[in-house]
């Protein structure tokens, strides 16, 4: 408690003033704060008042107060993507108008970058399907190999990449459709016609059963798969004899496929998804992956 | 010492502070006024705001299917280990897409922007991958991503839905908020079998909810499942406003 005089007790041991508080006889001593202390609490008050002017802060009646600085995350993130789309940006418009098929030799440099970014965008948005080192999987056709479904060429892959396969929001998607022969063949038949695949591809075979449905081969598989099951790219229908198989060549599984069909779907990436330059630079880095064609082979 | 400069009882009204720290209830009252300052502040504006959240074109209520897909989602814990919200920053955007805007997430209860990404963040995810490749990955996410070590959600291909109570939950979807129309309400169940059934009669469900609402047999069963519900909702993240079409608005 302070004195009736107003003046506070002093404390005789240090001739500092006390609170006046007393615990057991013990009393608080009442020294100032550090001067250092209360000039940098000072400061961060000046520094409180001066931020709520440069950035927005105060609330008004519609909105808040802009800053004198004009700050805004949007306008950060806007001008930090601009200033790397500005700094690619001429490299990217040549590669949109660069004949990717002679890229390599008449520019090094620009198809380097084609594939370095393609190889970002690839593991961003491509490898969840088709693997992170492009294997692919069942079902997801694996891009190291030269066997091409829709075509190898750049032109080819480019397409497939800007409006995907069997899609329904790009008009421009590949398409076809193969039918279930479930539907109207009987088992013996398909039964047949696994073992007439399984002969294509040299894999060991039935050879009667085989033989029996040549004639049904013919007319029901040829006209997509080829007389001689060489495939058809118009119609991304596979080649079926070589020894690469997207959904798997044991029995059981070509059952299945002739059973039921397939419709793998590849999504469209074109604009706005990814950019020309994006479409491009990954068409890029998948065709150097090992089975790149210079150009469509007659089929 | 004694007769320091800095001697608060001999400053004016600055050295009156004891007052207040020596007398709590004073104390108090005068803590309640700065706190109820600062809430005005906040919150009063609130009241006569008509909206926070900027007009976006495209924003609808989720469909029926869409919706229980979103209850899946939640029952099955995707938000612990996926976000929905993409921040505002290049390589978020360069990843997944454009920033996630709030009205994107204003007709979720509760919102599902997650604080942990141990997956990739899915505000976008639709249209991204093929239907089949949702199915592959729900199964089995390593099949397709060897590299996942997201669990197996096999079972939502065999637990089937009827939509018994679809109606229910869209209706208390529009009790807290969500602006579902009574014809919505009532169609509720129909839209939620019409939407997995590309051969059904959907042509009130796009009535309704406009040509976002995608109609296909998501799972590619013949049976309606918690896995088509579940890609239904999945499919549509991040699809329904057009950024092809939409200008931000820069002071946000």
């Amino acid at each position: 408690m302070s004195d009736p005089n107003g003046k506070k007790p002093v404390d005789d041991v240090t001739g500092t003033e006390t609170t006046g508080h007393e615990w057991d006889g013990i009393e608080e001593l009442n020294n100032p704060l550090p001067r250092w202390w209360l000039w940098c609490f000072y400061l961060t008050i000046i520094w409180g008042v001066g931020y709520t002017i440069a950035y927005p802060a105060w609330p008004m009646i519609n909105g808040a107060t802009e800053g004198l600085l004009g700050f805004s995350t949007r306008g950060e993130v806007t001008r930090d993507i601009n200033a790397f789309r500005e700094a690619s940006a001429a490299r990217d418009a040549q590669l949109v108008d660069a004949d990717l098929t002679t890229l390599a030799s008449t520019n090094p440099d620009l198809h380097r970058y084609a594939v370095s970014s393609g190889a970002a965008v690839f593991r961003n948005n491509c490898s969840q399907c088709h693997g992170s080192g492009a294997a692919g999987g069942k079902g997801y056709p694996n891009l190291l190999d030269d066997d091409w479904l829709w075509g190898g060429s750049h032109e080819a892959i480019a397409f497939t990449v800007r409006h995907g396969i069997r899609n329904e929001t790009d008009d421009d998607a590949r398409y076809s459709q193969m039918p279930a022969y479930g539907e109207f063949m009987e088992e013996t038949e398909i039964a047949g016609l696994v073992e007439y695949v399984r002969s294509l591809s040299g894999m060991e075979y039935d050879a009667a059963m085989a033989e029996a449905v040549s004639e049904t081969f013919a007319d029901n598989c040829a006209a997509c798969h080829g007389d001689a099951g060489m495939g058809d790219r118009e119609q991304g229908a596979p080649n079926l004899t070589d020894a690469i198989w997207l959904y798997g060549g044991d029995r059981e599984t070509l059952t299945e496929t002739i059973t039921y069909s397939r419709f793998g779907v590849m999504p469209p990436w074109g604009p706005p998804r990814l950019s020309e330059a994006q479409v491009q630079a990954v068409a890029t880095y998948v065709h150097q992956l090992g089975g790149g064609e210079t150009e469509a082979p007659a089929n | 010492m004694s007769d320091t400069p800095n001697n608060p009882s001999t400053k004016g009204i600055l050295g009156k502070h004891g007052i207040i720290e020596r007398s709590a209830t004073l104390l108090m009252v005068l803590s309640l006024l700065v706190v109820t300052i600062g809430g005005v502040v906040e919150i009063a504006p609130l009241f006569y705001l008509e909206n926070t959240i900027e007009d976006v074109e495209g924003m609808r209520p989720y469909t029926p299917l869409e919706l229980t897909g979103r209850d899946v989602y939640v029952r099955e814990g995707c938000y612990v280990c996926h976000s929905q919200m993409i921040r505002p920053m290049r390589d978020e955007v360069d990843r997944y897409g454009h920033y996630s805007l709030a009205a994107e997430s204003m007709y979720d209860h509760p919102h599902q922007w997650g604080s942990k990404r141990t997956g990739p963040d899915v505000a976008r995810v639709g249209g991204r991958y093929s239907d089949g490749w949702h199915v592959d990955h729900l199964m089995d996410p390593q099949s397709v991503v060897p590299e996942s070590i997201m669990p197996k959600y096999a079972f939502l291909a065999s637990t089937r839905i009827d939509g018994a109570h679809v109606e229910d939950l869209v209706r208390t979807h529009r009790l807290v908020g969500v602006p579902y129309s009574d014809e919505m309400v009532e169609n509720a169940r129909l839209d939620f079998r019409a939407q997995a059934d590309p051969d059904s009669d959907f042509d009130g469900l796009l009535e309704r909810y406009g040509d976002t609402a995608l109609v296909r047999n998501f799972d590619g069963q013949p049976e309606l499942t918690e896995m088509d519900a579940l890609i239904a909702y999945l499919q549509m993240l991040g699809t329904l406003v057009d950024f092809t079409t939409f200008t931000p608005d820069a002071s946000r």
